[in-house]
């Protein structure tokens, strides 16, 4: 995703000069291209998150449309308050970029570990939040994010990832979601990296002759009210999946529609449940410690299911 | 809420010597004095210590149009002491930005005047603050875009001294410094003292100036309450504009400056003057009208 993001942005940043990136300190390799091609218009702040996000909202009061780039909780928790207040608060065009949503950094330890940013983000009034599923998605989003006015916040996962959607993905306006795989007895929602192992659970489900719907939601807020109550109505019983603590997170964004909808809709929640990572290990390892992986996924569905039958 | 009584300034308004600095300090203080009063809001004491800081902008420093406050080229000012907003809530009223009869809904429900100043609805605000530490590196991004623009207007941010306990100033203090942000300014209202103690006895600052000077900064002191001091202190600042170095003035001040009881005591960081204590503020603050 990460290389999507900087190959849209080359492309916005051609077409547009008021665009520009300021990274914290990292990006090593990654935005070598842009530092190629537009030496004067990426700017390093160094290893200071605060300042870099009050400068990138003075920058937007001149005009620009100022990327802020950097991994993990550092271009968020850490300036989380400049973003309120200097970004947000204003409108500001700055487009908060994370680099290694969920678990990418690992085997890095907690600290690298992005589990809160989704419902810490969405939580700001005025902030767009984008975690696009793939590469394809990752493209699309930072287009939106180029043509949303205003704060955004962009969550990535890494480099490298798999391809869930076949081509790009045209003709998207948010905040519609995309379906991936259409079924009938369940819907597994999923917003952001962990897409690849949502599609693959509905893949295994397949083989245990289950038919589920795969729905992935690039953008988390505002959220998709009627697609949300539609999937609800039709299925009776969603499973929302996030990298992410599930407090506050995508899936809580869904209950908060669901419940609202007062139709008897039943949604599981998979992610981290209100829990810090005691192990280390690489994405794919922590994804299975923490029930996250594409067979967790598919088990919870299965036994929901079954619940669901048990009930009836 | 009380009715915005004795409207001290009504004849001052309108008067020309408005742009002397020492007729708008004292314009600020009054009707300081006044929104103190009204609101029972607090920080009294830095709105006095910051009066001829602000004045001394607004007239003829910045360049700024009261009839045109979004003109593309005017400087741009940012209060980073939020807390002191009522200072500029009064220098733009009186320099023609907004009637000086709206100062009397400062705090008041459903008015826009806030306590920490905003930039919603108020013509001549550039952005809210209120949370210290901010300021500094807006006002950085604002001379870089301005620079990136190829436009000749200067920033302007005004700090606390307490303020700049905060780990964002420093931040700001080296990025502004090494992209040599030459056409930022920095004032600093030294007065000594923050929230519960002098800044001495809670983060000390000094050795300050050479600090600045050692981040990358041209830096230099004052007296803060000398108009013509302040002045020459912020025109040298401007001619700074191609030395390749951001420029700080620290500001020395005396918070509650103006009335005798308020002068270097804590308390008035929080207290409001309400009746005889309004009165006796009233009567020092009159005998001082220029």
């Amino acid at each position: 995703m990460r290389d999507a993001f900087v190959r849209a942005l080359m492309e916005e940043m051609a077409a547009n000069d008021r665009i520009i990136l300021m990274t914290g300190d990292l990006g090593f390799g990654v935005l070598q291209p842009l530092w190629d091609h537009y030496p004067d218009r990426i700017i390093n702040a160094g290893i200071a998150e605060q300042s870099m996000v009050g400068m990138a909202a003075g920058l937007a009061a001149t005009g620009k449309i100022v990327f802020v780039y950097s991994i993990g909780n550092f271009p968020t928790l850490r300036p989380l308050e400049q973003i309120r207040n200097d970004c947000a608060y204003p409108g500001a065009n700055v487009k908060i970029v994370c680099v290694g949503g969920g678990f990418v950094y690992g085997s890095l330890g907690m600290s690298h570990h992005a589990t809160e940013d989704m419902a810490i983000m969405r939580a700001l009034p005025g902030v767009t939040c984008f975690a696009p599923g793939d590469p394809a998605e990752a493209e699309a989003t930072t287009h939106a994010a180029v043509r949303t006015n205003g704060t955004c916040y962009l969550r990535l996962g890494r480099g490298n990832e798999p391809k869930v959607h076949e081509g790009p993905v045209t003709d998207w306006h948010l905040p519609a979601p995309l379906t991936i795989r259409e079924g009938s007895q369940i819907a597994l929602l999923s917003s952001g990296g962990i897409l690849t192992q949502t599609a693959e659970a509905a893949r295994m489900l397949e083989k245990r002759g289950i038919s589920a719907e795969v729905v992935s939601f690039p953008c988390f807020k505002p959220m998709d009210q009627f697609a949300v109550k539609e999937l609800s109505e039709r299925f009776g019983i969603l499973l929302t999946v996030e990298e992410h603590n599930v407090t506050g997170g995508f899936g809580s964004a869904i209950c908060e529609i669901v419940a609202e909808l007062g139709n008897g809709c039943r949604v599981y929640r998979v992610g981290l449940h209100d829990l810090y990572t005691a192990v280390v290990g690489n994405q794919q390892y922590l994804r299975e410690v923490y029930g996250m992986d594409a067979e967790s996924i598919a088990d919870r569905a299965e036994a929901l299911l079954h619940e669901k039958r048990t009930d009836a | 809420m009380e009715n915005y009584e004795g409207l001290v300034h009504r004849g001052f308004s309108a008067a020309p010597d408005v742009q002397d600095p020492a007729v708008l300090a004292w314009l600020i203080r009054r009707n300081g004095l006044e929104m103190s009063r009204i609101s029972r809001g607090s920080h009294i004491g830095s709105v006095f210590s910051v009066a001829e800081i602000i004045a001394v902008l607004y007239t003829g420093i910045l360049h700024v149009d009261p009839a045109n406050p979004q003109m593309p080229d005017r400087d741009r000012l940012i209060l980073s002491k939020g807390h002191a907003g009522s200072a500029v809530y009064a220098a733009l009223a009186e320099t023609g930005f907004f009637p000086v009869e709206e100062l009397k809904h400062h705090y008041a429900n459903g008015s826009i005047l806030s306590g920490h100043v905003s930039h919603k609805g108020i013509p001549g605000v550039e952005i809210s603050t209120g949370s210290l530490g901010h300021g500094l590196s807006i006002g950085a991004g604002m001379a870089m875009g301005a620079r990136m623009n190829g436009e000749d207007w200067r920033t302007w941010v005004v700090l606390g001294d307490g303020e700049c306990d905060e780990g964002s100033v420093w931040e700001a203090a080296l990025q502004a410094a090494q992209f040599k942000l030459d056409r930022l300014v920095a004032v600093v209202d030294y007065n000594h003292m923050q929230s519960l103690f002098t800044v001495e006895k809670t983060l000390q600052l000094e050795p300050f100036e050479s600090k600045w000077r050692d981040f990358g900064w041209n830096a230099e002191s004052v007296d803060g309450h000398d108009v013509r001091a302040l002045r020459a202190a912020f025109e040298r600042a401007m001619d700074n504009a191609g030395s390749g170095k951001p420029s700080v003035v620290l500001a020395h001040t005396v918070k509650g400056k103006g009335v005798s009881f308020m002068e270097n005591n804590i308390l008035w960081h929080y207290r409001t003057p309400q009746g005889e204590e309004y009165e006796a503020a009233l009567k020092e603050l009159e005998a001082q009208r220029p």
